[in-house]
């Protein structure tokens, strides 16, 4: 940073001082960056300070799990890794079916860091990958925004991104899931291709490919940028904007990026043969034609090129035509169109409800509400309309595709409250430029306003807002490059840019004849600041009160102090210590993932759901009186059942409230489960009005079991209501477990041999014959064979 | 059911009885103990026994070593045995460890193992001397019936014998057992005995030759838990900035008798003191003073229930585990603090260092069964050496932390079956240059000179091709 400074120490002192304002300006980005970098990771340590250094939710525990297999046993043993802890008795190819880029990274940190003799652990490398991968991904925004306009917007949105809500839901530290690296992949990969195509450098170009298929390795969210690209190619066709900056950006993707794609074990030949991406072919066909197209141009006659186009056209719409139809043919044919059911849900928002319950039943898979748009980008709502004007104000490739993003995201971010998550960069990215060009604009009027001022501008621009005046700076000398310069700057041309300088002053004058008066400015620019203050302040409060709960251990504030409800790792302990190695433990699926991490214990369905009929068979059990029930369970070698139980402390999401789901699963596969069966005119209720197959069926028995002790009323505070059935016992299990807030409770599948009586008399007396012939042949008339 | 048991094992103890009889050698025959009286405490899960012998040299060569003698069985459970005896009058008792050792006699009936006290002074002819003897049981309360309910409350036998075995004659002899509570079931008879509340008064019992034995058995209620440590590693490393970080890894398990068949909630919560009475809830561990940073977790993150208490002399540490322990149940824990180095680390005379440390475990009242304690010393120290009152195996390790190119040298010190009476210090000598100290932050320095000199470097070279 220092070395301009140095370079143009022999210029003119005309230049002198722009140049050492330049400088300034580099070293206070660098340091802002920074700074923004050290936000990004601290505002998600909300949870270490206020809970613990604990992975969090349920998905991150399996990542863990498997990061912690990776760790101990090496690359390759992690390809071949056959899990037989889960989806008993089908077992999971863990290698084949996850994607691994969150857990290689995070292998690679713990490998690089214990290389170098800091002995810290798996599980403290995974709580703090997502901290680390956000303040990564807000410098990609810093870069991303700087491509497209300029050093202060950049800097803007990059310090939006640090602590937008929507994304530190979803990166606290603790939080270690795909989305945590994905979203820096994401943002990086964009920011390539613009750089690319800025530049029009095979470079560029390569390290783009390398980046999606980081991507690729990550998230299976890869399927937005194979399809948001080419549109934005598409768009830049249609727009007459094709360059040979653009096919280079383009091509070396599709080609490179694919075959990447291809490596990974969870994607495989899905990079060819799945509707996700045959779009980016389509384009990539199409970006050839009218390559070639213009290349053709270039050295026929207008004449002749006229006569050409006509032919051509006449033939491969023939050729095109035939083509499609064939492709038409072939997606027809397989049954879901080649689309996987969370695809067809993002284009299709009823589809799942529709069809797929499983999908349906998570919430994040929900469409938001109007609200959580608020909660999760705040202020950034208002200001996204202002960046995308900014955005046209002058249009360029890369603001084209700001613009195609933040449009493509906000469609997908109101189908899935999930993708909400893809939506918030882009939000980010707006708000930045919407931002900077306000301070831009109000600071330029102010400056213009203060007479004094303006005549020694350098000195007092640098003192008073430096950073917004750099901003303006850099903006316009993007600005420059995109016009003067697209080949690749090197660092000569860098500096020529830098002396060019004075002459954006001639610019700057024109600027003035644009300014506001100076009461309405600085008005302006306090409410300005008045607002991002606000998303500050709101931000804050996600982060520490929002999203840092780690759903595994609860806590409630009361008159006496606090409250700590430890019972999920309580159970999990126990189950861990004091069970058999090999014992199965049934559950509803979203508590595998942390069974298996934590109590280490085979389990039969997992959150990775990709058996639906499993899936329907726990939930038939649970929906199933006692003795079906238990059938069902010992026919799965089960030896234990975890329920978990709100209705003590008010836990709101246990399985009494997920039971409908249950049912819906189970009856989908097993269709003597009825949900009406189950309802009481349409209601869900477990009170006394509840219908006779609810009150008998295995999950109220098991959470309800013994409940009435309590309190002598059997009150249950989720549901504010007085259960149905209060006094029952257990025939076929019997409880061996419950924690000390009631929140877990686990039962035994009692031995069979106690149940069928005749048939062990039977064998019994096969085998010891003798003594036992004179009661036989009183009793045993039934047997043949004595 | 439980008496033909009993039956059967008295028959065969009083068989093992007779052998004894039968084949007993004559180890110096010129010692004698004219009364003996002996204690045995069932209260906890340690049994303690306090022997008091009044040794007389009848022979005619002065003697100084005095032999106890332990049936096989016990001396697998024997944690550790004291002897001491007490000198002068009543206003200035002093009282005098003496050295206790095993020593293996080639004639030993029955596979009878002993421990030889070494007096200090030697024991004339005719002369007489006041031993007082301390040994302590572990694991030898064997809970009957072996599989209870949560409601039931645990019941042991304990199984001894009503003479004391000794290789020498013993003129008058007394025991007394103290059951923790006045549920004795049975207790097996040997004239005279007489039972007054929670004590069994076996004796006395009069001109008993050498060798006699008479096994009893006793079954009597025991509701205290039973907290057995199968492992324990304790690293203590030495840091010279001016911190000693312990790091405790345990494996507890409920030593009592099996839990059988449901655990209910609702009954524990609401009747505590006729649920689960033998369950552990909690633990408590002594910590030094000014104890700091502690924490206390296992594999799946922090456990959130444990009190620190600290005043100016010590630290308690409440602890419980995640779940009340039944018998048979189990839970791993690791509890880890930070102390202040100037109060354990020392200079000697010799100019090396020692650390002083206590050996054992901290939790109350437990046995462990195996412990491992590792003293990390700093990089770059030299010819550790360890001294530890008791046996000890012994040996080193290296062991790499943060920053370390050549490693920490780490001793390795393990001890089976121990008892809270091995709380005491023991210490590590080693050498050390205090410039090692520096040798990271140097390294640290180094590191990012050489990464800013390369910015600098980097920043100053045109590496472009076209000019």
């Amino acid at each position: 940073m220092a070395a301009p400074e140095i370079s143009t120490a022999a210029v003119p002192t005309l230049y002198t001082n722009n140049a050492l304002r330049n400088a300034f300006g580099g070293v206070l980005a660098f340091f802002i960056l920074l700074l923004i970098g050290v936000m990004a990771f601290s505002i998600r340590l909300f949870s270490v300070i206020k809970y613990e250094s604990v992975i969090h939710e349920f998905d991150p525990y399996f990542n863990y799990r498997v990061t912690q297999f990776l760790a101990k046993n090496g690359i390759y043993e992690f390809w071949n890794w056959f899990d037989d802890r889960t989806w008993y008795p089908l077992g999971r190819v863990i290698g084949g079916t996850v994607y691994p880029g969150l857990t290689l990274t995070a292998g690679t940190i713990w490998w690089f860091l214990n290389s170098l003799n800091i002995p810290l652990s798996v599980e403290t490398v995974c709580v703090f990958t997502a901290p680390i991968f956000s303040a990564f991904a807000s410098w990609a925004t810093y870069l991303l925004t700087k491509e497209v306009k300029g050093t202060g917007a950049g800097l803007t949105a990059a310090a939006l991104l640090a602590m937008v809500p929507s994304y530190i839901s979803r990166s606290v530290a603790g939080s270690y899931d795909n989305e945590a690296v994905a979203i820096f992949a994401l943002i990086f990969t964009f920011y390539l291709y613009i750089k690319t195509l800025n530049t029009g450098s095979l470079f560029y170009a390569t390290l783009n490919s390398i980046a999606y298929f980081y991507m690729v390795c990550s998230w299976g969210g890869y399927t937005f940028i194979i399809n948001l690209i080419p549109m934005h190619v598409l768009l830049c066709i249609v727009t007459g904007r094709f360059s040979s900056r653009l096919y280079i950006a383009y091509a070396p993707l599709v080609v490179l990026g694919t075959l990447l794609a291809a490596l990974v074990p969870v994607v495989g030949f899905n990079a060819v043969m799945t509707s996700e991406h045959f779009a980016s072919f389509l384009v990539f066909i199409i970006l050839h034609v009218v390559a070639f197209v213009y290349y053709i141009k270039g050295t026929l006659t207008p004449k002749m090129f006229k006569v050409a186009v006509t032919l051509v056209v006449s033939v491969g719409l023939a050729v095109c035509c035939a083509v499609i139809a064939v492709l038409i043919a072939l997606v027809a044919s397989s049954p879901t169109k080649g689309w996987s059911g969370r695809s067809l849900s993002l284009l299709d928002p009823t589809y799942a409800s529709k069809y797929i319950p499983i999908i349906a039943s998570v919430s994040e898979h929900q469409p938001p509400t109007w609200p959580s748009y608020f909660m999760d980008i705040n202020v950034l709502a208002f200001l996204v309309p202002a960046g995308i004007i900014a955005c046209f104000s002058p249009l360029s490739d890369a603001s084209s595709f700001v613009v195609l993003y933040i449009a493509a995201s906000v469609y997908f971010s109101g189908v899935m409250v999930r993708l909400m998550l893809v939506f918030a960069p882009a939000a980010c990215i707006t708000s930045g430029i919407a931002l900077s060009q306000a301070f831009d604009v109000f600071t330029q009027s102010i400056k213009f306003q203060l007479p004094g001022i303006s005549s020694n501008k350098e000195v007092d621009a640098a003192e008073t807002s430096s950073a917004t005046a750099e901003a303006q700076n850099d903006a316009v000398k993007t600005e420059k490059s995109e016009e003067t310069s697209k080949n690749r700057p090197s660092k000569k041309s860098k500096k020529k840019e830098k002396e060019e300088k004075p002459s954006t002053k001639a610019k700057a004058e024109k600027k003035r004849l644009l300014a506001l008066p100076l009461d309405s400015s600085v008005i302006s620019l306090l409410l300005l600041i008045l607002l991002g203050a606000f998303y500050v302040v709101h931000c804050v409060w996600a982060a520490a009160e929002a999203y840092s709960a780690p759903s595994i251990v609860l806590t409630s504030r009361s008159h006496d102090g606090l409250h700590v409800f430890d019972d999920f790792r309580e159970a999990y302990a126990w189950l861990r210590h004091n069970t058999d190695v090999d014992d199965k433990v049934a559950s509803w699926w979203d508590y595998g993932y942390q069974t298996t991490a934590m109590a280490n214990r085979t389990v039969i369905v997992d959150n990775n759901t990709w058996n639906n009929t499993h899936i329907a068979t726990v939930g038939t059990a649970m929906s199933s009186p006692e003795k079906a029930a238990w059938e069902i369970f010992h026919s799965l070698d089960v030896k234990y059942v975890l329920v978990v139980f709100g209705g003590l402390v008010g836990y709101p999401s246990d399985d009494i409230n997920k039971f409908l789901w249950m049912v819906r699963i189970g009856g989908g596969v097993f269709p003597h489960i009825k949900e009406p069966d189950y309802l009481r005119d349409g209601q869900y209720r477990i009170d006394s009005q509840a219908t006779p197959t609810m009150l008998n069926c295995l999950m109220y028995k098991l959470c309800y079991y013994r409940f009435v002790e309590t309190d002598g009323k059997g009150f249950d505070r989720v549901r504010q209501t007085e259960i149905g059935k209060k006094y029952f016992k257990l025939t076929h299990f019997e409880e061996v477990f419950t924690t000390h807030h009631w929140m877990v409770r686990i039962y035994k599948l009692k031995p069979p041999k106690n149940r069928i009586r005749g048939k062990t008399k039977k064998s019994k007396s096969k085998t010891s014959s003798t003594s036992s012939r004179a009661k036989i042949s009183g009793t045993g008339k039934k047997n043949p064979w004595h | 059911m439980e008496a033909p048991i009993r039956a059967r094992e008295i028959l065969g103890f009083t068989l093992l009885s007779l052998l004894f009889f039968v084949c007993r050698s004559s180890p110096s025959h010129n010692l004698l103990i004219s009364n003996a009286e002996r204690r045995i405490d069932l209260s906890s899960h340690i049994v303690k026994v306090y022997l008091t012998l009044k040794v007389e040299n009848a022979g005619s060569t002065p003697t100084s070593e005095i032999l106890l003698a332990f049936p096989p069985t016990q001396v697998d459970h024997l944690a550790t045995v004291e002897a001491l005896v007490t000198k002068g009058k009543r206003k200035k008792t002093t009282i005098v460890h003496l050295d206790v050792k095993p020593t293996e006699l080639p004639d030993a009936p029955n596979e009878t193992k002993y421990f030889t006290i070494y007096l200090a002074n030697p024991l004339n002819s005719g002369e007489s001397t006041t031993l007082e003897v301390l040994y302590l049981f572990t694991h030898s309360l064997e809970p009957f019936p072996a599989e209870i309910g949560q409601s039931e409350s645990q019941l042991v036998f304990y199984r001894d014998s009503a003479l004391i075995l000794s290789p020498y004659h013993i003129k008058q002899q007394t025991t007394f057992l103290k059951a923790p509570s006045t549920k004795v079931e049975s207790f097996t008879r040997v004239e005279p005995t007489n039972r007054a509340g929670t004590e069994m008064k076996y004796g006395p019992y009069e001109d008993r030759p050498s060798y006699s034995f008479s096994p009893i058995l006793i079954h009597f209620e025991n509701n205290s838990p039973f907290p057995v440590v199968e492992e324990l590693v304790r690293e203590v490393e030495i840091s010279h900035w001016g911190n000693l970080q312990v790091t405790e890894q345990y494996t507890l398990v409920h030593g009592g008798a099996r839990h059988k068949g449901v655990f209910s909630r609702v009954d524990y919560q609401s009747r505590p003191s006729l649920n689960g009475v033998s369950s552990l809830r909690y633990l408590l561990a002594r910590l030094p003073p000014r104890v700091h940073s502690v924490y206390y977790r296992d594999e799946i993150g922090n456990i959130s229930s444990s009190h620190l208490r600290t005043d100016s002399r010590k630290s308690e540490l409440e602890i419980e585990p995640r779940y009340p322990l039944f018998g048979g149940w189990k839970a791993t824990f690791l509890i880890g603090y930070g102390l202040p180095l100037q109060d354990f680390l020392f200079e000697s005379s010799d100019d090396r260092r020692y650390l002083n440390f206590t050996f054992g475990c901290p939790l109350l009242d437990t046995v462990v069964d195996k412990l491992t304690v590792k003293v990390v010393l700093p990089e770059g120290s030299k010819d550790p050496s360890a001294v530890v009152p008791f046996p000890v195996e012994q040996h080193f390790e290296t062991k790499y932390s943060y920053l370390d190119v050549v490693g920490r040298t780490v001793v390795v010190m393990e001890k089976k079956n121990l008892v809270p009476v091995h709380n005491s210090h023991f210490q590590v000598y080693y050498t050390f240059k205090p410039m090692f100290m520096l040798a990271e932050p140097l390294m640290l320095t180094t590191a990012f000179f050489l990464f800013f000199v390369a910015c600098v470097a980097y920043l100053h070279i045109d590496l472009s091709i076209r000019k």
